[in-house]
This record gives structure tokens, sequence and C-alpha cells, in this order.
């Protein structure tokens, strides 16, 4: 039997978008997926990282075998997600983040309970699961409380313990955290890493956009965008292709019609992105040579553009996309919003 | 005990179609509400044929409406039960993906979930005839009722109901949230063509085929004959056929609308795993 956990060979997927009442007949093609190819291996926690609209979802809806792909294959368990569905939903449980799903006339137990028995788990074993998940997610003392009284926050944590509950060999967390506070985040990366840490034939594949949380948690990461995958490896090493790179954050005062453009036109300056802060803008710069800066603080002056803060750091994850992509992780949100996931 | 996929689909769901039916509000107004709901539908109906017929109780015409109507409670009720579970779970607890992806058998656990709308129906049924019997003279004598017969329809008509509530529900698979009410949209339908509230003789001949065609015209008549035998027969629409003749064309015609129900389903299934509907839900 094949190691791996997860396995997809050119797996692509198309929706056809009908148009406006006047354009009814008219169907556009939205490519949600093209050509992907990953492997992941038994034990691992595997990241897919990209922005909204990047394909991400719609990767997990195929791989839960909630929907069709256009085109290639994927396996999961070993299984076919298209031939052998029947055969891969034992062994799988997903949970998307960022919603409010389940029976609010129920109360937390009941919801959990009524999933497990759906799962065929011995109903003795599922209570006693039910409380000690619920404990290390801080809702013990909701066990009882109708999930239509919870908090987002607290019914995206109901959610979450149900992934958990049926202990399945992978387990697919669509933006888990989405929504959640800091406190709440951390207790379910904690959960997170601790469930796979326990027991090493046990995936789980996560999706985010939160770079922070791709590189505390995963094994490895697979950077998405526009339905491709453009690297996919460690974060450690995603990284250290950037280390040879000098990579800069600037804060000054308005820009005056200064572009990124501008910059990345500067020799040896690989990338530039701009934000706005209060009462100025923040550059981040990827530069192949430290020298460059001074090219970079060149033009800032001809701009009249007055630097107050200027620091070197290490690259992150957030460095490594913007290498990849040549835009922000959220400049892309921006861009890509009506982009379907 | 490790339960089958099939028993568990549909004990679990039978759970939670009772837990979403009955919960909604405290248990005595829920009472309230299955105890007055058949009584006000029976009441408009009685007004109505009071006014057109000027009250004639001893009319055959007025067991054959009633009993016709009282039973066709169960039309509505399982059918919509089956059908609405896949809107219910879709768009408003945003469950039915987590239901797919389990290891369940999704046709069985939308029957389960129609079965509480079943219960219920049956305790309407109850009221209905019981109010009958008791306030309008209703010819419904429960020592020459031919239990056997009453027994084997509503077996075999409830399961045709269910077939039917499957084709409804898997084609709600492929529709959006407007088509909530496509269970009882139907029921309502064919409330005019299965001899419900009047024989099939007073429709005109080229819409007769359509009552004929339903399982629902013979099922309603196999239920009134094993209450009211002698009454039902009084009208010529199915006085030819025998009530072993009648149950084997009730029989032929579950079989057919199950097939029917098994190939809808895969296709529905398929289209909707296609188009990625699973999990829709719609923005209005």
């Amino acid at each position: 039997m094949s190691n791996h956990a997860i396995e997809t060979k050119d797996l692509g997927r198309i929706y056809k978008i009908r148009g406006n009442k006047k354009e009814k007949r008219i169907r556009k093609e939205l490519i949600a997926l093209q050509d992907v190819n990953l492997t992941v291996e038994r034990g691992e926690l595997f990241g897919l990282l990209g922005p909204n609209g990047a394909g991400k979802t719609t990767l997990i809806k195929i791989l839960t075998t909630l929907l069709a792909p256009t085109s290639g294959w994927a396996r999961v368990a070993s299984h076919d997600v298209i031939q052998h569905p029947s055969l891969v939903r034992p062994l799988i449980n997903m949970v998307s983040g960022g919603e409010s799903s389940g029976y609010g006339l129920l109360t937390v137990r009941e919801n959990l309970w009524m999933f497990s028995q759906f799962y065929g788990m011995p109903s003795k074993e599922a209570n006693q699961r039910i409380v000690d998940l619920l404990k290390m997610v801080g809702l013990e003392d909701r066990l009882h409380t109708k999930s239509s009284d919870l908090s987002t926050g607290l019914r995206q944590k109901m959610n979450i313990v149900r992934g958990f509950l049926t202990d399945p060999e992978v387990l697919f967390l669509d933006e888990p955290t989405l929504g959640l506070d800091v406190g709440a985040a951390r207790d379910v990366r904690r959960l997170i890493r601790g469930w796979v840490d326990a027991n090493k034939s046990r995936t789980l594949l996560l999706t985010t956009h939160y770079m922070v949380e791709a590189e505390e948690l995963c094994d490895r990461v697979a950077i998405i965008n526009k339905g491709r995958v453009l690297a996919c490896d460690t974060p450690a090493n995603l990284k250290r292709n950037l280390q040879r790179d000098a990579i800069f954050e600037i804060e000054t005062s308005p820009l005056n019609g200064l572009t990124s453009q501008m910059l990345q036109d500067q020799p040896e300056v690989r990338k530039a992105a701009l934000s706005d802060i209060e009462g100025g803008a923040r550059l981040e710069l990827i530069l192949q040579e430290e020298s460059a800066l001074a090219s970079v603080i060149n033009i800032l002056t001809q701009k009249e553009v007055k630097v107050r803060r200027l620091s070197k750091r290490e690259p992150t994850l957030e460095d490594v996309f913007m290498d990849l992509v040549g835009q922000k992780m959220e400049d892309v949100e921006k861009e890509e919003a009506p982009h379907a996931d | 005990m490790n339960r089958s996929e099939t028993t568990r689909s549909f004990t679990m769901a039978t759970w939670l179609g009772w837990q979403v039916e009955s919960n909604w509000t405290d248990p005595f107004l829920f009472a309230i509400y299955v105890i007055i709901k058949p009584l006000a539908g029976a009441a408009i109906l009685v007004v109505m044929y009071s006014i057109i017929t000027g009250g004639d109780y001893e009319s055959p015409l007025f067991p054959y409406i009633y009993l016709g109507n009282a039973f066709y409670i169960y039309v509505g009720a399982v059918m919509a039960g089956v059908s609405w579970a896949v809107i219910d779970d879709r768009e408003h607890y945003k469950t039915l993906k987590y239901m797919y992806i389990a290891p369940i058998r999704i046709p069985f656990y939308w029957l389960g979930r129609g079965v509480s709308r079943f219960l219920i129906g049956t305790v309407a049924v109850i009221i209905t005839l019981g109010a009958g019997a008791l306030f309008l003279h209703l010819p419904l004598d429960l020592t020459r009722a031919d239990w056997g017969l009453f027994l084997v329809s509503l077996v075999i008509g409830v399961t045709m109901l269910a077939m039917m509530g499957l084709i409804l529900a898997s084609i709600t698979l492929m529709v959006a949230h407007h088509f909530f009410l496509i269970g009882e949209a139907v029921a309502g339908a064919l409330y005019l063509f299965s001899g419900a509230i009047f024989p099939l003789e007073v429709l005109p001949a080229w819409l007769r085929p359509i009552g004929y065609a339903m399982p629902i015209t013979y099922w309603l008549e196999l239920m009134r004959r094993s209450l009211i035998g002698e009454v039902a027969e009084a009208f010529p629409t199915l006085a030819q056929f025998s009530n072993l003749q009648l149950i084997g064309i009730l029989l032929g015609l579950t079989v057919v609308f199950a097939v029917l129900s098994v190939f809808t389903f895969r296709w529905c299934d398929h289209r909707a795993r296609e188009l990625g509907l699973i999990d829709m839900v719609s923005n209005y």
C-alpha cells in the first residue's frame, strides 16, 4: 500500500459560470485549479497557503468527494476520490472555518454525538471523547448549551471538535482559525499540532491564508495562487531560497506618487510592495544586494518621501509569496475578490 | 455495536428529524400545533362541502372527500418531509456537506429525516378521522374495517410516497433555495388528479390519465375501501378493480417509483458533484 495520504496528478477544476440576465446563455469558464500535483505523506501536517480565491477550498472539496474534478485524478488514503468515494469517507473528516454550521436546536453534546453515530462510533466512547476534546478547546462548560446560544467563535470551536471526534486518518481543515480571536486560534492550533504529533499515522491538510499559522504549524507548505501550486517545501526550505537576498521594511511619509514599479525598475530590486499605514506608507523590499538600498533611498529622496523607520529582517513566508507572485497576499486578495475559491 | 451504514443513516436521521421537528417550540405549543392544524384543515373542507351541497352529510360523496383529504395529509407530510431535509441541511444548518462526507447512505438519511413528519402526519390523520366520526357522522365503524387491507395499503402507500419524496429530494439537490416548497408544491398539484377531493370522472377526459397513472389514486381508494368499503364502492372510478388488483397496481407503481428514485438520485448526485452544488447556498 502506498504511504501517501494524499496524491493528486494533473488535477484541474473549471467552473462554468452563467452570465447575467442579458448573457444567460453565455457560459464563462473560471479556472479554479490547474495541473495540481501534490503528494502528502502519512503523518504529515501539510499546509495549503494562498489568498482567498486561490483554489484551496476547491482542492479540499475534491479531496473530500464533494466535487468532481474536470481533469486529473486524486487519491486519499490510497483510494480514488472519484471512483471510490465510499471507501474514502470513513477515513476522512473535514471542517470549514468561518461558518456557523450545526443544528442550533441541539446542544453541543447532541450535535457532536450525532455525528459520531453517523461514523459508527460506540456511544460511550463518543461521549468520553466529546468531553476530552471540549476540554482541550476550553468548551467543556458548554456541553449542554444549545449550539444556537453559542457565539460564532464558540460554534466554530464545536465544529473543529467535530472534525477531530472521529479520529480520521486524514483530516481536512479549511481555514480553521478564520474569525477566531487570538486566544481561541491559539487553542485550536495547539489541538491541531497535538493531534498530529500524538499518532504518526494521522495526516492533516490545512488551508490558511495566515502566514504565521502555516509557518508555525506545518511540516510542509504548498503555496497556491490562481489555481496553481507555485512552490511546495518545508517553511524553512522555502525561506532558505530567499536568505541570500536582503529584505528590508521601511516606513515613510506619504509616497507622493511613488509606485512599486518605480522601485522594481531600480537595479537589483527584486520585489517591492507598498501598503498604506496611518500617516504614511510601508515599503517591503526584496533586494538582490544590500547595496541596492542606496538606489531606493535615492528615489525616495527625489520624491521627497521621508524615511521614518528602516529595518532589515529575516525572510518570512509572506516574502516567499511575494517573491513567487510579485505581490503581497493581501494585495492579491483585493484584486481577486470575485475569483472562486 | 457497529451498525450498518444503512441502519445508522436511517435511525440517526430519524432522531435528528424528530429533534428538528419537535424542538422549535415548547412541548405544550407543539402539541397544540399538532392538534389544531389538521382540525383547521378539516374544518375548511367541511365548510366548503357544506356550502356546495347544502349540508348533505348523508351522501357517499362526504366520506369519499373526507377520507381522501384525511389520508392526503400523508402525501404532503412524507414527500415534503423527505425533500425538505436537503434544503434544511444545505441552506439553513449548512451541514449537508458534512453529511455527504460521512460514511452514511444519503438516500436512507433523507428517508430517516422524513419519518418525523410521517409520525406527525399520522397524529393529524387520526385526529381528522376522529373528529369526522365524532362530530360529522362519518360512517367509520372500526369493528367492520378491513384492518389487514388497511395495514398492507398503508405500508405500501407510505413506501410509495417515500420513493416520490426521494425523487423530489434528488431534484432539490440540483436547484436553489426558492424550490424549498417543492414537496408541498408537487403534493398540491397532485391533489386534483388523485381522486382525493373528487372522483376522477369529474375531470375532463383528457386529464384523467394523469390520475390513473398516479399511484396515490389507487392508494387512496384502498384506504377508503379498507375503512368504509361499501361507501367507497359507490363511485365508479376504480369499481372494476378488486382489492387485490388495486394492491397489485399500487405495488407495481411503487416498484416503478422505487427504481426511478434510485436512478434519479444517482444522476442528480453525480451532477451535483460535477456542478459543485452540494454545499451551494442561495444568495437570496
